[in-house]
């Protein structure tokens, strides 16, 4: 049976883990993600899961691990934020160049300087073209849900990529939110068995991997084939998503959209300052502006055509991002990117860009609607929440 | 020579090679004759030899070729000249000879012996 529990965000994906049961999880602590592995080894502690956790010295050491004991065949798992993500980066593009199906939980925090560790999107999307598949979450619902799924795309034999998980950091992470657990078993079945093609320690098919590519030259190829992997992987997110539905009622696919239908105005966003949006478009509606909402959930692969389409109708599409790209008057990494999936229409929308909540600046409702009422006369990009 | 039929791997599209770049197979560097990268070459003098093996456990490429129990030289289709059977040698049987000078590159290819400085497979 489902079962409805109160967690914060973090023991919502080890609980998402425990189902899961993965083969190994190597680890390093790092704020705000330290209570996901903390809460983790505390299963294997009381045996509730076999996994063999690795205590690593460092990120880049955790990552270098998940690599090893993915392609043993094991079923990995791992957990990171911020500089933690950081300190992966060489790796995260070995993982996703081997192919090798690794299924992490960021929780999203900034990066230094100065010091913060508060919640905004810069790590992540600093990793935005590492060949990892990125799914961003509301809410701890919506974390627990895609960890599970998350498992199952990264190994779909068409894919065969990893996958990041984001939660916002202490706005979900360390807050307590009301969720609904599948059943253990039903769980179980979903994810299913892991079995890799090749493994390290098939000794009867002895492989190598991560072979010098040599003065020949395949790199350009296996690139290739792994942007192939990356375009594939939005049917297979979208036909995982269906099938969870079937099994929780929560279905999900690239986005979702709140009284976008008619709308003439939409807000684009990821992550937890979806649901203060979805208020701010309940109060527009309420003032006569036709608003509606588009929640991203998956930004690797980016979905540029579905979001065209879903778009198509609206005159003015202002996106929220909270991080910067820094690049000279660009706007944010979701902002270039939704912007220039447009460039081949011939009815284009206005596109207006927010940077909001970096290094944890609160989003709050005023702030939206101030936004949207000066849309139509702002500047192309507006820093939201600073102090002048 | 490998089960896996990669001679013609440089004419090869993207969705021809393994997923991620997998190499499935083993020993398939058998065939890749690294030979040709070497600029020193190890010679050994017989008579000082006391067949101890332990160029063989050092060499990096396997190219110490023993028959019979006996130490008889080397795989130069492999053997990278790196030195460090010389190195290792108690007996001080084996000594390090300028490539060009040992082979003499013309007369080897009159000779049409395979000393792995073709290009390789």
């Amino acid at each position: 049976m489902p079962k409805t529990v109160a967690l914060v965000g973090t023991d919502a994906v080890a609980e998402a883990m425990r189902q899961i049961n993965p083969d190994v999880v190597p680890a390093y602590p790092i704020t705000p993600q330290t209570s996901i592995v903390e809460t983790y080894s505390q299963m294997i502690a009381d045996g509730l899961v076999k996994s063999e956790m690795i205590n690593v010295e460092s990120e880049h050491s955790a990552m270098s691990a998940a690599i090893g004991a993915a392609a043993s065949g094991a079923r990995v798992m791992t957990a990171t934020s911020s500089q933690g993500l950081a300190l992966m980066w060489e790796m995260l593009y070995i993982a996703s160049g081997l192919r090798l199906p690794i299924v992490m939980t960021n929780v999203s925090r900034t990066l230094s300087a100065p010091v913060n560790i508060h919640c905004d999107h810069s790590d992540s999307m600093g990793a935005r073209d590492s060949g990892w598949i990125q799914l961003y979450s509301e809410n701890a619902q919506e974390g627990y849900d895609n960890i599970l799924q998350a498992i199952r795309i990264a190994e779909h034999p068409d894919v065969q990529l990893p996958v990041m998980v984001m939660i916002d950091g202490f706005i979900i992470s360390h807050s307590i939110d009301r969720l609904d657990l599948i059943d253990d078993d039903a769980a179980r079945k979903f994810v299913g068995k892991h079995k890799l093609k090749n493994s390290l320690l098939d000794h009867e098919n002895p492989t190598t991997w991560g072979a010098f590519d040599g003065l020949h030259g395949y790199y350009f190829e296996l690139k290739r084939a792994q942007a192939e992997g990356m375009k594939n992987a939005a049917a297979v997110v979208k036909q995982i998503g269906e099938e969870y539905g079937k099994i929780s009622g929560r279905y999900y696919s690239h986005f979702e959209t709140y009284r976008l239908e008619d709308a003439e105005l939409a807000l684009i966003v990821l992550g937890s300052a979806a649901g203060t949006m979805k208020a701010a478009v309940d109060q527009l509606r309420s003032q006569g502006v036709r608003a509606g909402l588009l929640k991203l959930r998956m930004f690797r692969p980016f979905p540029a055509k579905e979001l065209v389409s879903a778009l198509s109708h609206v005159s003015d599409v202002l996106v929220f991002d909270r991080s910067d790209t820094i690049a000279g008057e660009m706007g944010g990494p979701v902002f270039i990117e939704a912007r220039s999936s447009f460039y081949d229409e011939i009815k284009r929308p206005r596109f207006k860009n927010f940077v909001y909540g970096l290094g944890g600046r609160d989003l709050n409702l005023d702030m939206i609607l101030k936004a949207v009422a000066s849309s139509q006369t702002g500047n192309l990009i507006t820093y939201l929440g600073v102090r002048e | 020579m490998a089960k896996w039929d990669f001679s013609k791997i440089k004419e090869w599209g993207w969705k021809e090679h393994p997923t991620g770049g997998v190499i499935p197979e083993a020993a398939t560097t058998d065939s890749y004759a690294t030979g040709g990268w070497r600029s020193v070459r190890p010679v050994l003098d017989s008579g000082k030899c006391v067949h101890c093996y332990i160029c063989f456990i050092f060499c990096p490429d396997s190219s110490i070729v023993i028959k019979d129990g006996k130490m008889t030289g080397f795989n130069l289709r492999h053997c990278k000249g790196c030195g460090i059977c010389a190195e290792v040698c108690p007996a001080k049987a084996v000594s390090m000879m300028n490539e060009a000078e040992a082979q003499g590159l013309e007369k080897c290819h009159l000779a049409g012996q395979d000393l792995g400085t073709e290009k390789s497979a």
